[in-house]
């Protein structure tokens, strides 16, 4: 019953770095349906990163598919790709990339922006995001004011600014302690259980299985894709 | 594309990220500001220098030719090695003025002038002063009109009769209270009574007028023709170290009024030859204030060129300076870039963010600029007793060119910033 958001169809990403030509993705596919929560790992130089960027549309495959909701992306130009960032996909970052000389409801918008939502709605959705991560008294203030698990916070936040079809997460407790490590990982509970589909790249086996399914990445290839043992995973099905 | 709504938004994003880097945003502002502002008061200076030449050659009459006796060099000479007694003559005379008036197509009327070096006196106040001998019909022909009273008629004319005209400087000096008309001024042993008072020169500032080094001829003082002849006679003489030196000579100046501007040139070459006809010596000049306009025409035109060329290179100098700053500002916010791209900003959205910050620099730079453009000629006018004038356009061409500077200097910058790779960016620390 649920639909695929994601489909990769033999997906590939060659990159030329001086005279040698390195394949960090060498033919990988899988679907992702709504409301999966997938957990990426595998070893540093396997290509999670590049294919978080093929997922999130920053970067192109060399070959093969990449279908975002039904849409191939492949022959899609540079401002279909923004607008496709802008409106279906959600980043959370390991190092929050907040913008730092705007405050939290700002940086809330920056997505909103671009898809050029009216001054007053788009201040009155983020306000209203900023109220769910738990930011409602800390509006006004700037990036480098708040603690590290704030600010992923406002950064998961603005990745819900636009209602997106998939949240992609790159490492998202990185940089925290345990403790705000711990509240994020919550909250994507949370959002999971809302319905939300979450990609989540992570080193960490324990993190990667709060999530329903994990994919294992080596050498730029899939080495196995599991659904992982978590009384959630029967809720959604 | 952009709605104003967007344009609004990002208008403000600039005006945030300038004011973060506040000095900075100055400095860079400055070259603009120089620029804009040295331009609109060098042009306003120059410009009020050359209205004041221009208005004076105006008061010639562009329609007139002034022909004009000069002493020839090498009488001077003779002149100052000559015994007591020597009578000087020379400079146009009256078959001249006959022969002007009748054998030269084009010519419709014909001043002729005496002038005199007199004091004139009302009881104890003295102003040395031009006494110009002349017809009723000069104040239409030099376009100066009379202020108070009138100027003396073909009556007067006739009679000879002992009226005058004063200049308005010295009816002032002669006559600080109350009006001069009706009064009487005395030159020598003759009494003229004052009919009129003529208006002060245009395009002279009272200002500059007073305080200018200029030969104090400045002061005129108008009578028919026909009087100057009876009272004066033709032989002027006068005393100097012990010596008497006498001239005769019968016009000082006379004026021509040509029927068309198009015809002037050509008249003035008629006039050139009818004279070289009957002198022998070259003791007249021809001005023609037609050619002098044109001239400070063409000068003008020259500074215009000039100023043009120095606005050209210091707003390139300003305009470097704002690309320098954008570049490294580009570089600094790559991180910034990236995190836009990946929250769904187009290319297109970060080259006007950039741009617009850019042409704001400017922008304001501009306004400074053109603020302290219009301030500087005052000062001048205020301290240095220059006329100035600013043109309308000058500031407002100066302030479009700046905010054009600003685009055409940031376009680079911004595109660096558009066509960065997003992953790249984001990976930028």
């Amino acid at each position: 019953m649920s639909v695929s958001v994601v489909q990769l169809q033999e997906v590939r990403k060659a990159y030329q770095i001086g005279p040698v030509v390195v394949e960090a993705l060498r033919g990988v596919s899988f679907d992702i349906r709504s409301g999966d929560y997938v957990s990426i790992m595998g070893p540093s130089g396997c290509g999670k990163s590049t294919l978080l960027n093929v997922l999130g549309c920053l970067d192109r495959p060399s070959n093969g598919r990449y279908l975002l909701g039904g849409q191939d992306t492949s022959e899609l130009d540079d401002d279909r790709l923004s607008f496709l960032r802008g409106s279906r996909l959600g980043f959370i970052f390991q190092s929050y990339n907040l913008i730092q000389q705007l405050t939290v409801l700002e940086n809330i918008e920056v997505p909103l922006y671009y898809q050029g939502l009216s001054e007053a709605e788009s201040r009155r959705r983020a306000g209203g995001l900023a109220e769910r991560v738990g930011l409602a008294n800390r509006l006004e203030h700037k990036p480098f004011e708040l603690s590290g698990g704030q600010q992923q916070r406002v950064a998961i936040a603005r990745a819900l600014a636009n209602d997106p079809l998939i949240l992609l997460a790159d490492e998202p407790t990185g940089n925290l302690d345990s403790g705000s490590g711990a509240e994020i990982l919550r909250l994507f509970d949370e959002l999971h259980e809302q319905g939300r589909t979450l990609v989540m790249v992570t080193h960490d086996p324990g993190i990667a299985r709060r999530a329903t399914r994990t994919i294992l990445l080596r050498d730029g290839l899939l080495e196995s894709d599991v659904a992982n043992e978590r009384e959630g995973a029967s809720r959604n099905a | 594309m952009f709605t104003p709504a967007h344009l609004r938004r990002t208008l403000r994003l600039a005006v945030k990220s300038l004011w973060l880097h506040r000095l900075r945003s100055f400095l860079t502002m400055l070259g603009i500001v120089f620029g804009v502002c040295s331009v609109i008061a060098m042009l306003a200076i120059g410009e009020g220098a050359s209205f004041e030449t221009q208005e004076q050659i105006k008061n010639l009459g562009s329609q007139n030719i002034i022909v004009r006796s000069v002493k020839p060099p090498e009488e001077q000479k003779v002149s100052d090695k000559s015994s007591q007694g020597f009578v000087l003559q020379y400079g146009l005379t009256y078959p001249d003025l006959r022969r002007l008036q009748s054998s030269i197509p084009g010519v419709t009327v014909v001043v002729p002038g005496r002038i005199l070096r007199e004091y004139v006196w009302n009881i104890s106040r003295r102003v040395d002063c031009e006494i110009m001998g002349t017809v009723p019909w000069y104040p239409q022909m030099r376009n100066h009109p009379v202020a108070r009273g009138r100027f003396f008629t073909e009556k007067d004319m006739e009679a000879a009769a002992n009226v005058c005209v004063l200049g308005a400087a010295m009816a002032e000096i002669l006559f600080p209270l109350g009006s001069p008309l009706g009064r009487d001024v005395r030159v020598g042993g003759s009494y003229y009574r004052v009919v009129g008072v003529m208006e002060p020169p245009a395009g002279v500032a009272p200002a500059a007028e007073a305080s200018s080094s200029s030969k104090p001829a400045a002061h005129r003082m108008y009578i028919p023709l026909e009087t100057a002849r009876r009272r004066f006679g033709e032989i002027l003489a006068r005393e100097r170290s012990g010596s008497i030196e006498a001239e005769r000579v019968q016009l000082h100046e006379v004026t021509v009024k040509v029927a068309s501007r198009e015809a002037v040139m050509a008249v003035a070459d008629a006039v050139k030859e009818a004279l070289e006809r009957h002198h022998k010596k070259k003791d007249y000049e021809i001005v023609v204030p037609l050619e002098l306009l044109r001239r400070a025409e063409r000068t003008r035109q020259i500074f215009n060129v000039v100023l043009g060329s120095i606005a050209a290179i210091s707003l390139l100098v300003g305009g470097i300076g704002i690309m320098n700053i954008m570049l490294a500002t580009v570089t600094e916010r790559t991180r910034e870039i990236g995190i836009r791209r990946a929250m769904g900003a187009r290319r297109r959205d970060i080259v006007l963010q950039f741009v617009v910050e850019s042409t704001l620099l400017a922008g304001l730079g501009g306004l400074l600029g053109v603020l302290l453009g219009i301030g500087i000629p005052w000062l001048v006018t205020w301290f240095a007793n220059l006329k100035t004038i600013v043109t309308v356009w000058s500031p407002l061409l100066a302030f479009t060119i700046s905010a054009l500077v600003g685009v055409v200097f940031g376009l680079y910058p911004a595109r660096r910033a558009a066509q960065m790779d997003p992953v790249e960016a984001l990976r930028h620390e």
